[in-house]
């Protein structure tokens, strides 16, 4: 039994585990935690491809950073716990649980076929293999990201710039004197002055 | 003998379709949200499988992207919840109906 399969074996099971345990999990907390699981999974998934530097960043950004952010979010709003059962629309869960059963097999259909269709072009494998030991995941990833991928990396900090000004605006709690400024009632002092 | 590209498009279609199907049924908004960032995962996962497919490191230099903007998405999503649960003291989006009066 090859290492390599029992892993992505393990792997597998526990990503999809987790996935579907997030559907059916009533509460927030343990749908963060299961997404954790699935994402730690994923990372194993990145070892296993020799994409060694995103599955750092994986664990790191992912895993670390973002879910941090939602489980203070959901502390902070002490969520409602219990998931609402009120269908607005009648038969929504159904329709949607059927389409997505559509969905998945098409996916899995395409995912079949479109490896045997990319598996023409030569051995990827020990091209990356080879890349990952000559200069080394992190430069071969650097030297792209900086060279090729320049202008896109510069547009993401834009991005980030954006998201972070437009989050200032929205947590932004308006003062009752800046709100009647706003609305054109002259504030107390300068009808004194 | 590796592991064929095949079954990690497998595993990284089911997750995605998994993701679709939670963004529809669940009610919650930052719910809904952590299923947007399982599909997001399914496809960082699809692109890493190409890039060992294909033998260049391209496709993980796409996950980066794929990470910058969910992270500034959960950013300025969460910010936009928190304001709604401010005012309707929910984040059930059933509730948030203001647009349709």
């Amino acid at each position: 039994m090859n290492l390599e399969v029992v892993i992505f074996g393990v792997m597998f099971v526990v990503a999809l585990g987790c996935s579907l345990a997030m559907l059916f999990a009533p509460n927030a907390v343990h749908v963060a935690l299961f997404l954790v699981g699935a994402q730690m999974a994923l990372a194993l998934a990145f070892l296993l491809q020799g994409a060694f530097f995103v599955a750092a960043i994986q664990i790191i950004v992912y895993a670390g950073a973002i879910m941090v952010l939602f489980l203070f979010v959901i502390m902070l709003l002490g969520i409602d716990l219990r998931e609402s059962l009120i269908e607005p629309l009648t038969g929504q869960r159904g329709v949607a649980l059927g389409l997505g059963a559509v969905l998945a097999v098409g996916l899995v259909f395409v995912g079949v076929q479109g490896a045997d269709l990319a598996a023409g072009g030569g051995d990827g494998a020990a091209a990356l293999t080879e890349l990952n030991q000559g200069p080394g995941n992190v430069k071969a990833l650097a030297r792209a990201l900086f060279s090729r991928y320049l202008l896109p990396f510069e547009v993401t900090s834009i991005l980030l710039v954006v998201a972070m000004v437009g989050v200032m605006v929205l947590a932004r709690r308006i003062s009752a004197v800046e709100n009647d400024r706003r609305a054109g009632v002259p504030a107390a002092e300068e009808e004194a002055a | 003998m590796s592991v064929a590209p095949g079954f990690y498009l497998v595993l990284a279609g089911l997750m995605f379709a998994i993701g679709v199907v939670g963004v529809l049924v669940r009610r919650n908004a930052i719910v809904i949200f952590m299923f947007v960032e399982l599909m997001l995962n399914a496809v960082n996962l699809i692109f890493v499988t190409f890039a060992r497919q294909q033998g260049t490191v391209d496709g993980q230099v796409l996950v980066f992207f794929v990470l910058v903007v969910a992270a500034a998405e959960v950013v300025v999503g969460l910010g936009i919840i928190s304001l709604i649960f401010r005012y309707r003291v929910s984040s059930n989006v059933d509730e948030i109906n203001l647009l349709k009066r």
